[in-house]
């Protein structure tokens, strides 16, 4: 299949990321474990927020067609969002939603930290506002997960149920293809097997403070970051978080 | 406000005569404008009513993050999702404001939590109220943020150092939401298509009576009133602080285009103020104790998220217990 626009697909990877997984963790609003969380989730889902509209108003701008990031947020449905499947599954309890940033943290960091040297100089400027954030972020969720991990049996059980859970869905990203290939030609972007090695070192290490073991199956789940096949929850989160600009074509808000 | 019928002796004022002479020395610190501190000398009925108010403050800050976490993951554009995060995000931070200033006078965040979750302490009859459409964002950041600046802005003088000092913090914060709830409401109302007007105006249909409901019943004549004046833990009556808030209300009204849904409003050009209708107060009195259209939701969806939340915090606990141990060991 001839590539049309990679530069406009790998954004709305980067901007579809953000907005998916912001969205999910917004749905924390108001019953997390304790006020602190709220507060610091709360946090996280403001940073993503924010990411999505600096990647994806760029897209736009990629795309040449006249869309604005929240045209692309709010007008696309299930075929044309481009996120990690890993980011669309319901949030699960705490622990789960806190292993899933954590598997997604260990990625982001040294993917933001190498996409700075981009020869594209609008990502290499979002990718340094978005380090910083993620840096913050993998040290919370790295935390978090140790201490759950190492906490009590009953939390221990829960944590290594979410790994397991979301093991799966974490090979994807590591997954190149087209679009990745054409990116690292073009050296907008490293391609995202090379970051495997470094993850996987990164996890370990949390791991084994947080006494769990990681799965020994290599199985990925995809589909997600190239739009072939989302799992049936996307939809579901798109309904809601779409409902007003769907419901009320033209309006402003 | 977010402290309504707070109860303070219930005997009413205390004559000077009455008092001991360090309760008199406490008056006179009071009235000289002096700020109470945690380790200074107070009666216990003065902590007992700021616990109560402050906590039922805290509380209201907690509660009232559902009815606007209701539309989070349906805001309409990045940014009033951003926004209405942020200003989530804002409660829960004066939430742990208000708990902190509380634990000043001898109590815990977990003992006020049980307390709110065992129906022993209340919080602001305005988030059992339902939000319905997104024009209730602009409602409740307009009429809602609007009625607890009105009580809150005096309260930065309160007696009582630690809230008078969360309060400076807290109506910076508001004050900001109300200008953003307002701002929707721009949008919908003047701005907007013939189904946003709607909205708009359906919802100030619904939030206007709740809204002059939050200051509470007249307290001309209330015992409890009068101590938490004295004390200079209220500052002003409830029917002064609803009737500055309809004289501001009203013109802003005016310029969004939507009417106030009550045909006695009117200027009286002798007293300078708007006459207006009292809200229904049987219906205040069902929605404080328990009737209102989302009390057992809201209280509900706190249980839960305290109760799902256990095993988190007993691991936290648990893990904090075992580093600690660990560096000992190392030592």
């Amino acid at each position: 299949m001839a590539l049309e626009n990679p530069l406009f697909e790998f954004l709305l990877r980067q901007g579809d990321n953000a907005l998916v997984l912001g969205h999910r963790t917004s749905e924390w609003c108001g019953v997390a474990p304790i006020l602190e969380e709220d507060i610091a989730l709360a946090n996280m889902a403001l940073d993503l927020i924010g990411q999505t509209q600096m990647w994806l108003g760029y897209a736009g701008e990629v795309e040449g067609t006249g869309r604005s990031a929240d045209d692309l947020a709010y007008l696309r449905d299930v075929y044309d969002f481009r996120n990690l499947l890993m980011l669309e599954v319901p949030n699960g309890d705490f622990g789960r939603t806190q292993m899933r940033q954590f598997l997604f943290d260990a990625f982001q960091v040294p993917w933001l930290t190498r996409l700075q040297d981009s020869r594209d100089t609008r990502i290499a400027e979002i990718a340094a506002k978005c380090v910083k954030e993620a840096l913050y972020h993998l040290e919370r969720s790295s935390q978090t997960v140790i201490a759950l991990g190492d906490g009590t049996e009953d939390s221990n059980a829960r944590m290594a149920e979410a790994l397991t859970f979301l093991w799966p869905y974490s090979g994807e990203m590591f997954v190149d293809d087209a679009t990745d290939q054409a990116m690292a030609d073009a050296g907008v972007a490293l391609l995202p097997s090379e970051l495997r090695g470094p993850w996987l070192e990164t996890v370990k290490a949390v791991a084994a403070e947080a006494c769990l073991t990681l799965p020994d199956s290599d199985y990925a789940q995809k589909g997600g970051r190239t739009g072939f096949r989302h799992t049936e929850h996307l939809g579901h989160m798109l309904a809601v978080m779409q409902t007003l600009q769907r419901s009320y074509p033209g309006a402003t808000w | 406000m977010y402290a309504q019928m707070v109860q303070s002796t219930g005997k009413g004022l205390q004559d000077r005569k009455e008092m001991s002479p360090e309760d008199q020395a406490f008056q006179d610190r009071i009235d000289r404008g002096e700020k109470i501190e945690p380790k200074d000398y107070m009666p216990d009925a003065y902590r007992k009513t700021l616990i109560r108010q402050i906590g039922q403050h805290a509380h209201s800050e907690i509660v009232g993050q559902l009815p606007e976490g209701n539309w989070i993951t349906r805001a309409p554009t990045l940014e009033r999702k951003a926004n209405l995060l942020a200003k989530v995000q804002d409660e829960a931070g004066h939430g742990l404001y208000l708990y902190c200033a509380a634990e000043t006078l001898g109590v815990s965040r977990d003992e006020l939590v049980e307390m709110l979750h065992s129906e022993r302490m209340k919080y602001s009859s305005i988030f059992n109220y339902p939000t319905l459409t997104w024009a209730d964002m602009g409602a409740v950041g307009w009429l809602v943020d609007g009625a607890a600046i009105m009580n809150q802005v005096p309260l930065q003088r309160t007696s009582y150092g630690p809230y008078a000092r969360a309060m400076v913090r807290i109506c910076k914060e508001e004050s900001f939401h109300q200008r953003q709830g307002y701002h929707i409401m721009i949008k919908m109302a003047k701005e907007g298509t013939a189904d946003q007007k709607r909205m708009a105006q359906d919802a100030l249909n619904r939030f206007w009576y709740p809204a002059l409901m939050m200051f509470g019943p007249s307290d001309k004549e209330s015992v409890h009133s009068a101590q938490s004046m004295a004390w200079k833990i209220k500052i002003n009556t409830n029917d002064e602080l609803r009737q500055k808030f309809v004289d501001e209300t009203v013109p802003q009204a005016e310029f969004l285009g939507l009417t106030i849904p009550d045909e006695n409003l009117r200027w009286n050009d002798e007293t300078g103020h708007y006459e207006f209708s009292e809200p229904d107060w049987s219906e205040f009195f069902e929605v404080i104790s328990g009737n209102g259209p989302c009390n057992v939701e809201r209280l509900n969806a706190r249980r839960k998220a305290w109760d799902d939340g256990a095993w988190v915090r007993e691991a936290m606990l648990a893990h904090a217990r075992k580093s600690q141990k660990r560096a000992q060991a190392a030592e």
